[in-house]
């Protein structure tokens, strides 16, 4: 997946990765021109005595030396703008993806780890590509250059290389395989053991009551058992990387002496090129180092482009259709047919046979307890699920068949988890509708019974808000949140659950309010506070994700012995008597 | 994460919040309304992924250095032996190390001698040709002949003597090197084992009070990321900076041994590459601190339009949001460009003020070897000791930040080593195997800080197999009250007994056993529901579990979950909702099967309904038991035994519900607020249905 990645997001950069090679290639000549020009001063400068010689070389040096900086920062210019350029593109295209899903897509992997994918992830590929360009590439480049040089020198002891190089490759290799698995495992075991402390910390009041201070005493000091054995393990395995690295740089230097040497003697070759030809080898060595080392980011980058890889090659479950229906008529009239609704690999469905139909100007309510499946009921409208049987209408036209911003643009939701995006109350406000006018948004406000705490502040509608709206509390978050689906001015309404955290008194003042402003328009309510669906035109009583009873108030209270144990469960003064 | 655990999560609802009554609502209100509504962006933690060798954040600075490094120090000194042996074979390695190329470099010298011997016309000694090159007026290359050991071609024995007592060098100085780190290693790992296992065994001896007063994310810090983090320090920079620095020394030493001329030469590149690293470093520093800045609020956006996935497509604002994206995506591109570039150029700068030095040491020793005030081998030598120079300094730097951040982290842990402990217990009473569950607090003054009193003077019985309801606004104590009956706090004046014991002779373990506790934040720990439910009783057996399952309603929402009983719970327990939650945390103090219950707004967040069934499963779970009841809820708070009704840390009445309602004063007043809604007027009646 990492080369597919990388292969497909570098091709428009083709020109620039050229010009990193060219640039890698001259600055690595002008390295490996230094040592044989240090062998030209030794040669024909020192053994012969020649001063002038010894400067005109030096000044030569500099100038090499200087040719060398400025290529490599040539390289560097160029790496690090296409490597940047490729995260760019990478991001840009996860982001694209993860757009194109549907609720259940996003489900699939979790809103977590996609964030991750989309900034993490994407960064280490990135800084794989960034050192590749700046280091690996050189890699090669380095030891080509350096044989041939070498090979200028003295043919006959270039197998110096064959045989130094694949010794080193094979000593750093094998202990970077070895390592690369035991880092890992470290990290693990890192995580495992903070997540106990966490664990014990959080929730230290449990663990005191129920007297378990030795059992999270055993279970840290298994996971601290577990992490020292890695430790010493990868401890044991990494201090025999640098002796072992070093004893093969030695080694090589003192056969260049020796086998050298012989030669020298012969007269097969000169002294110069005996210590050019020493700087060469432990040049490519050091080459073949650091391309050894920088192939660590290879596995850890190549996990994280799979992840990636999987997010791309979603085939996102659900589809604008390809010739959407237009509406004859736009009233927002709803209709669930027979609606059955399992997310994959459960055991049980969510919804079981929903039918219901819910009218223009009429309001219907829908009350059940925890999990009975109301929140995903009122999903299936949005499409943010598809229906696993029967179908679900809007103005006798499956949503299906409908196209997407037909139904956003007709459609107004206010979640349960009333989530603000970080920026200003009025930027929240108009998420909905871009265009809105200030009036539009008091007016939004003035309803949903916020426009008291918006005036309160200085600041008003310009009142930074966190993300996820942490600086608000759970109330305003939610009227804010009822004041954005307003604003649109839609053909249905869809309340999930969106009273729960306002007092009796405000419900009822912010219901009042609202029944003016939604007179020509479907209102769905989902709730679990009697009170807040009492005045209903229809309430659906589900339970179990199957509509039990459905009725008015004074009809359910009269017929349904669900809805009168829940009726009796918030037994306050206002009821029942 | 698994991808089953997701499915869960539903709709809009991905963090699901069960509904909560009005009261609790306001309570909530009040809490999130403290903070300052001018929240600047979350600061962007950069990850290792973001930055260069230059872009790392400035080490944290520890108070006092020097006390915390030696105390850090101190945690080695159970291995001092290890350590001095360390210490010896680190200056061995050194030493052998940096006397090695000067060694090389005669050998070099044997080469070069025996080829310019070769040179002699045959016949000719070496005094006779320094004359002859004299006569011809060569006086440098005479110089540098007289000064040469020639022999007529190389001196094959003495060269390999040379090279044989370099490699044998080599080798002995790597073995060390290898031993010394493998002993290290050792030593750091048992030492930092030992910190681990102390940081522990503190964390179950603080008093809960130092939970309570400081921030979570603090103590967490301290624990986990400050312990790793002098790991890190002692392991890495202890080793390297004493071996670092034995090397630079050596080799300043050796360079100046050499040729003091050449040595200014290699030292005067170091002043130059400390001003360009200095000069590009700062200037990377702002790039990166512009990149992080970018990254954060791309990120932000990342994370909020992921998050607010199902927002974004109810309100169709896929396109928009987009556009933004690229904006950001865009500006982050330049930022980091720029960042990475100027860090890039680091490298090739560095690079180049060594060729520096190595240009003006092939030049200037060229000279000297030609003039004969130096040989060829130790121009070699030297070309590889100003090589060597330069590896450890960098590491040096880098070292002493490792060190610094280290100790600084040290000196957190210790702090939180040094806290204070837990009264001691002193266990000498203890209870029959069947308590009763008689609970009486006589006299008792309790208060978090000093001088603000909250419990004075407090008396009360609560009879076996009574439910006490304890009622009250926020902030009366109605949690302090059964947190002291748990031990989670000691006393100020007047004592509790349990069955006539008081409590302070108890062993804490055997107080806590006796006694099951729901609270009010429903905590669950990372792993599969049955097991946290099992955490209440180790030893239960499956069949316990269900029943408690069953009887708690877990088992009815855990069937619809895609692993049943074997879903993970994770970090955040974003797969269950809060009711679900609760629910589990209520089944797990079930199993535990206690003499005494204790329940602190056990059900705030279950829907009603189900709250209610709940209610006639706990009935039966505290029929013999005594237990104390947090509650808003008036179907929960009716049927008590006794009601307490707590104002500022006092029981202003007590009685049950319809003695109270009769009194017409503070449960009355409470009853009214809490339960009355918008319709005043209907306040009479309902107090006729239940009196």
């Amino acid at each position: 997946m990492l080369v597919t990645l990388i292969r497909r997001y570098s091709k428009p950069y083709l020109p620039q990765i050229v010009a990193v090679l060219i640039f890698q290639l001259a600055s690595t000549i002008a390295t490996l021109y230094l040592p044989s020009l240090n062998a030209k001063i030794i040669d024909e400068g020192v053994s012969r005595g020649d001063t002038d010689f010894i400067w005109r070389t030096g000044a030569m040096m500099l100038a090499v030396a200087l040719g060398q900086v400025l290529t490599a920062i040539a390289a560097v210019y160029f790496g690090a703008r296409t490597a940047m350029a490729i995260g760019r593109d990478l991001r840009r295209s996860v982001y694209r993806q993860v757009s194109s899903f549907s609720a259940q897509d996003v489900n699939r992997f979790g809103a977590p780890t996609l964030i991750t994918r989309g900034t993490n992830d994407v960064q280490q590929v990135q800084m794989l590509v960034l050192m590749g360009l700046n280091f690996m590439v050189s890699t090669p480049i380095m030891c080509v250059g350096g044989i041939i040089m070498a090979l200028r020198e003295d043919l006959s002891l270039s197998w110096l290389v064959w045989v130094s190089v694949p010794i080193l490759v094979a000593v750093v290799g094998y202990l970077v395989v070895r390592l690369m698995p035991l880092f890992r495992s470290m990290q693990t075991k890192i995580d495992a053991i903070n997540g106990v402390l966490r664990e014990q910390i959080i929730g230290i009041r449990v663990v005191r009551a129920f007297v378990r201070e030795p059992y999270e005493a055993k279970r840290f000091g298994d996971a601290n058992q577990d992490l020292t054995a890695v430790s010493v393990k990868i401890g044991n395995l990494f201090v025999l990387m640098f002796p072992a690295i070093g004893m093969i740089l030695h080694l090589s230097t003192a056969a260049v002496l020796w086998f050298g040497g012989q030669r020298v003697d012969s007269g097969d070759m000169q002294v110069g090129s005996l210590t050019a030809f020493l700087q060469y080898l432990l040049q490519i060595l050091m080459a073949v180092m650091m391309g050894t080392f920088m192939a660590m980011m290879i596995p850890r980058a190549s996990v994280c482009a799979d992840r990636i890889g999987e997010v791309l090659d979603v085939e996102p479950s659900i589809h604008n259709p390809v010739s959407p229906v237009v509406p004859a008529e736009k009233k927002g009239r709803v209709e669930f047919r027979d609606v059955t609704f399992k997310y994959p690999g459960a055991e049980a469905p969510v919804l079981s046979n929903i039918s219901f139909t819910a009218e223009p100007g009429k309001t219907l309510a829908i009350i059940g307890s925890t999990g009975a499946g109301k929140t995903t009921l009122v999903s299936l409208l949005p499409r943010l699920y598809d229906v696993a049987s029967g179908s679900v209408l809007l103005d006798g036209i499956p949503v299906t068949e409908l196209d997407a911003s037909e139904i956003t643009s007709r459609v107004s939701a206010v979640p349960q988890k009333p989530y603000l995006f970080s920026g200003t109350i009025e930027h929240n406000l108009r998420f909905g509708k871009p265009e809105a006018t200030d009036e539009e948004l008091w007016e939004a406000l003035e309803t949903a019974q916020a426009r008291g705490f918006v005036e309160e502040k200085s600041s008003g509608l310009d009142r930074r808000i966190a993300q996820g709206g942490t600086n608000v509390s759970g109330g305003q978050r939610q009227r804010l949140s009822i004041a954005r689906a307003l604003v649109t001015k839609p053909n249905v309404y869809l309340f999930d659950d969106s009273f729960s955290a306002l007092d009796v008194a405000t419900d009822a003042r912010l219901r009042k309010a609202l029944k003016a402003k939604t007179r020509d328009a479907t209102v769905i309510i989902v709730a679990q506070r009697v009170s807040t669906i009492a005045d209903a035109d229809e309430i659906l009583v589900l339970d179990n994700g199957r509509i039990v009873d459905r009725g008015t108030h004074d009809e359910l209270l009269e017929t349904s012995p669900t809805y009168q144990e829940i009726v009796e469960s918030q037994l306050s003064v206002e009821e029942v008597a | 994460m698994s991808e089953q655990d997701q499915q869960k999560k539903r709709g809009w609802a991905a963090k699901a919040e069960a509904a909560k009554n009005a009261k609790a609502t306001a309570e909530a209100e009040a809490a999130t309304e403290v903070l300052d509504d001018d929240v600047v962006d979350e600061e962007y933690v950069p990850s290792e992924a973001d930055g260069g060798m230059f872009g790392n954040l400035p080490a944290k600075k520890a108070k006092e250095f020097w006390p915390s490094a030696k105390r850090l120090m101190g945690l080695l000194k159970p291995e001092s032996l290890g350590v001095y042996i360390v210490i010896g074979l680190v200056v061995v390695s050194v030493v052998l190390n940096v006397i090695a190329p000067k060694i090389l470099g005669s050998a070099m010298d044997v080469i070069f001698g025996g080829v310019m011997g070769k040179q002699l016309p045959p016949g000719v000694s070496q005094e006779q040709f320094v004359e002859l090159m004299r006569q011809q007026g060569q006086e440098n290359f005479a110089d540098m002949v007289s000064k040469m050991e020639l022999t007529n071609g190389i001196n094959f024995p003495k060269l390999t003597f040379l090279i044989s007592i370099v490699l044998l060098m080599y080798f002995v100085a790597n073995i060390f090197l290898w031993a010394q780190g493998w002993l290290l290693n050792r030593i750091v790992m048992r030492v930092i084992k030992q910190l681990r296992n102390d940081v522990q065994a503190k964390l179950n001896r603080l008093p809960l009070n130092y939970f309570d007063t400081r921030q979570r994310g603090d103590i967490l810090s301290r624990v986990t990321n400050d312990v790793d983090n002098v790991q890190q320090g002692l392991q890495q920079a202890f080793a390297q900076l004493v071996s670092s620095v034995l090397t630079v020394v050596g080799i300043t030493v050796m360079m100046f041994i050499v040729s003091w001329e050449l040595a200014l030469i290699a030292l005067i590149a170091l002043p130059l590459s400390g001003v360009m690293a200095g000069f590009i470093g700062a200037k990377s520093q702002k790039l990166f601190a512009a990149q992080w800045k970018n990254t954060g609020s791309l990120n932000g956006q990342i994370e909020e339009s992921f998050s607010g996935h199902d927002l974004v497509k109810v309100f169709g604002r896929d396109a928009d949001m987009l556009v933004r994206f690229d904006e950001r995506n865009e500006a982050l591109y330049k930022a980091s460009f720029g960042a990475q570039f100027v860090s890039g150029v680091i490298f090739p700068a560095m690079n180049f003020v060594s060729y520096l030095s190595y240009v003006g040491i092939a030049v200037v020793g060229g000279l000297r070897v030609a003039s004969g005030s130096m040989s060829l081998g130790d121009a070699t030598a030297f070309i590889q000791y100003s090589r060597e120079f330069t590896q450890p300094l960098g590491q040096i730097a880098g070292m002493a930040n490792m060190l610094q951040s280290g100790v600084a982290s040290a000196e957190r842990v210790f702090e939180f080593l040094d806290a204070d402990d837990e009264v001691e217990e002193t266990g000498t009473r203890h209870l029959p195997a069947k308590t009763d569950g008689h609970v009486e607090f006589e006299h008792v003054s309790f208060s978090y800080v000093e001088d603000k009193p909250l419990i004075e003077d407090l008396s009360f019985s609560a009879e076996p197999g009574h439910t006490v309801a304890i009622v009250g606004p926020t902030g009366a104590g109605k949690t302090t009250l059964v947190n002291l009956v748990m031990r989670f706090y000691e006393l100020n004046a007047g004592r509790i007994t349990l069955d006539g014991v008081d409590i302070k002779d108890l062993s804490r373990s055997e107080l806590r056993s006796k006694v099951g506790m729901v609270l009010q934040d429903a905590w669950l720990f990372g792993g599969t529901i049955y097991d946290n439910i099992k955490y209440g009783n180790l030893d239960a057996t499956e069949e316990q579990i269900m029943e408690a399952a069953k009887a708690t309603y877990v088992d009815r929402f855990v069937r619809a979950l895609p692993d049943g009983y074997q879903t993970i719970i994770d970090e955040e327990g974003n797969n269950v909702s809060a009711g679900e939650k609760q629910l589990i945390t209520i089944a797990r103090a079930f199993v535990s099967d206690p003499s005494l219950l204790i329940l602190d707004e056990a059900t705030s967040s279950v829907d009603t309904r189900t709250e209610l069934l709940l209610q006639k499963a706990m009935a039966a779970l505290r029929t013999d038991r005594t237990s104390f009841v947090i509650a808003h809820r008036l179907s929960t708070i009716r049927d008590a035994d006794t009601i307490l009704v707590m104002e500022n840390g006092q029981i202003v009445e007590q009685g049950n519900h319809s003695q109270l309602l009769a009194l017409q004063g503070a449960y009355y007043r409470l009853y009214m607020s809490q339960f009355a809604g918008e319709e005043e007027t209907a306040v009479d009646d309902s107090t006729a249905v239940h009196s």
